[in-house]
């Protein structure tokens, strides 16, 4: 309070001035407005576009899979002295389990970044009913952990999530393929004459054509029977809380388990660099929006000095001291930033909330409720450092030149 | 008002020389070896042809300009050495300025023109300021347009609302530059009229430049400028 009382006459000379350069002082702000709201716009667009993106890829998708190392040759080393010409073929990585998967099921469990863990089996079958038959991805899980990862339940357009040794739940164009219905049969051929049959009791659709497609949610233990791995399991799914730390932790979970461990940023590095490319392309216009605007205060404050050269002359022929003329249009600098910016919050608010409303409606943009007080924020400090070199002009200004200044 | 203050010194220049551009081809001495004392209640005249170094010789004594020479004092303090903080905040506390386009701030109220210095001088007016400020306006006969814009009275009002203004801090000098110089005859003599009803009342040295010499001569004291040395300095007969 003691700082704002100090500061009394320069609020009241900053704020006259503007009021008395109405015109001036209006446009400026609706420029600076129409800066803050295309930046407080593209931001909100681009944070729930990517927000939007991320949960859609991550939908469908664990954070982190273990898997078990890539079986590599192993080469004899030659004897001392001799010299090995080595021909070597890479292996074919036949499907096995994870050793000791429960051990590694139970470290995982007790890390404080995985939110969930699911260990499951994934192998290839064929789907057959009547005539029809289809490629399929068998995946043997337990229930109640998997759903903590990718939540199927929610997906489900016909039937209940149940999965025993009786019942499998499948994907709509798997059904739509083989015209299967809930309650009726299908033969799952894994090879070598390992075979099963299952009622169908869900259909889900998770909006991505491979997984609808393909996946086959079976029971662990049967899945284990058909691929014959008998108590194995191929991955080990996990979810973490903070997505963008995934391939820090999957690097961690690789060197304590020995297994391979690949994070969603692994395996989606080109989603990702769209991301990173689009982030980097709101940046580059928040930057130049913000110079704009910083140059357009500047300019008009530079100006605005030329044209009160006399009554900066009079104010220091009046003993009104450097610092005073400096803070007066350091303070026009960062009201009308302030100002500004207020009004294009309102305005990017206000058009994020029509196009949620009337727009094509693929997605919702939230506004994170920090958005506009940081954008004004910001826009007031730029609004300051713009207002430093014609406020330091005016500082300078010769008070007996000044005052006969016309 | 007693004698001894009466006889109170509140300025006075010593051998104060100015130049302009001084040690280069374009050195232009502009006042030479001025000696001047102004005490308490002296109403003083400075006269002289243009180009003769008027202006310049009050904005040396109001502080806007600094001699190249000599040394001024001002209530007993030597200037020369002050910095500008210093030299402002002195400006700020013991003069006054009126000017000949009066000068006021066309985006202020009259009444806050009045109460500028203070407000310059201590942030936010208290009662007793914009109560003095008010007297002042009553004095000048303009205690009606207090809270007009000052860009909306006539040049004539505009230099009794400066004169207000010069008087709000209760200065101990008073500098005018020609300030009826673009009044008609009537308007000037009444504002000149002011100045020596408040170097009567307040007791502050009151210097004017003028060019009229029938102003000059009800002044109680006329100093002569001239190419800038002092050649005349005269008492009036009353």
């Amino acid at each position: 309070m003691r700082l704002l009382d100090a500061q009394w006459t320069e609020w009241k000379i900053a704020l006259r001035f503007l009021a008395d350069n109405r015109m001036q002082t209006l446009l400026i702000i609706v420029g600076i407005a129409v800066g803050s709201a295309v930046i407080v716009f593209i931001t909100a667009l681009i944070t729930g576009l990517q927000a939007n993106v991320i949960e859609r890829t991550l939908g469908t998708q664990a954070h982190i899979r273990i898997l078990p190392p890539d079986e590599v040759n192993r080469v004899l080393a030659p004897a001392d002295g001799t010299l090995a010409l080595d021909l070597e073929q890479p292996r074919a990585q036949r499907l096995r389990s994870i050793l000791n998967w429960q051990d590694v099921r139970d470290v995982l469990d007790a890390q404080p970044e995985l939110r969930a863990v699911s260990p499951l089996i994934s192998g290839p079958a064929i789907a057959r009913r009547g005539v029809a038959r289809a490629s399929v991805n068998l995946l043997g899980i337990d229930a109640e952990r998997y759903q903590r990862i990718i939540p199927i339940a929610p997906e489900l357009i016909a039937g209940r999530f149940l999965i025993d040794a009786d019942h499998a739940v499948i994907g709509k164009e798997l059904a739509e393929d083989l015209g299967l219905g809930i309650g009726d049969k299908l033969r799952l051929d894994a090879g070598e004459g390992r075979e099963a049959v299952v009622d169908v009791a869900g259909i889900f659709e998770l909006e991505v054509r491979e997984l609808d497609a393909r996946y086959v949610y079976l029971d662990l233990k049967q899945t284990q029977t058909l691929l014959d791995l008998a108590g194995g399991v191929t991955v080990i799914e996990t979810a973490v809380d903070e997505i963008f730390q995934a391939e820090a932790i999957a690097a961690r979970l690789a060197r304590l388990t020995g297994l391979q461990a690949e994070s969603w940023m692994a395996t989606n590095g080109q989603l990702l660099n769209a991301l990173r490319s689009q982030t980097m392309t709101t940046q580059m216009i928040r930057l130049f929006v913000g110079l704009s605007v910083a140059f357009g205060i500047a300019s008009v404050l530079a100006v605005s000095v030329v044209q009160r050269t006399r009554e900066i002359g009079i104010l220091r022929a009046m003993g009104s001291p450097r610092g005073q003329i400096l803070r007066v249009f350091l303070l026009q600098g960062g009201l009308l930033g302030m100002a500004g910016s207020g009004l294009g919050g309102l305005v990017g608010w206000s058009l994020v909330q029509v196009f949620n409303t009337f727009g094509p409606g693929l997605f919702f943009i939230p506004v994170e409720p920090t958005l506009i007080p940081l954008a004004m924020a910001v826009a007031t400090v730029t609004g300051v450092l713009a207002a430093a070199a014609p406020a330091r002009r005016a500082a300078r200004l010769d008070p007996a030149v000044a005052i006969r200044y016309v | 008002m007693s004698e001894f203050i009466r006889d109170q010194e509140v300025l006075r220049l010593a051998a104060l020389s100015k130049a302009y551009n001084p040690g280069t081809p374009l050195e232009q001495q502009v006042l030479h070896d001025i000696d001047l004392r102004l005490t308490r209640g002296e109403l003083t005249a400075l006269i002289g042809p243009s180009g003769s170094g008027k202006s310049t010789l009050l904005n040396v004594i109001g502080l806007l300009d600094s001699p190249s020479a000599g040394e001024l004092y001002l209530l007993g303090q030597p200037t020369r050495e002050l910095d500008d903080a210093a030299r402002t905040r002195l400006r700020n506390e013991a003069i006054g300025f009126v000017f000949q386009f009066h000068h006021l701030i066309p985006a202020f109220s009259v009444l806050d023109n009045v109460l500028m210095p203070l407000m310059i001088r201590h942030g936010k007016p208290r009662a007793e300021d914009i109560a003095l400020a008010r007297e002042l306006l009553e004095a000048v006969g303009l205690a009606e347009f207090a809270d007009k814009k000052a860009n909306q009275i006539s040049g004539g009002q505009q230099q009794r609302v400066a004169i207000a203004r010069a008087l709000v801090t209760r200065p101990a000098l008073l500098l005018a530059d020609e300030p009826t110089g673009n009044l008609d005859t009537k308007t000037a003599e009444s504002v000149f009229a002011l100045f020596r009803r408040f170097n009567r009342e307040f007791g502050c040295a009151v210097l004017v430049v003028t060019h009229d010499p029938r102003l000059a001569a009800s002044c109680a004291r006329t100093v002569q400028l001239v190419d800038g040395h002092i050649v005349s300095d005269q008492a009036n007969l009353p």
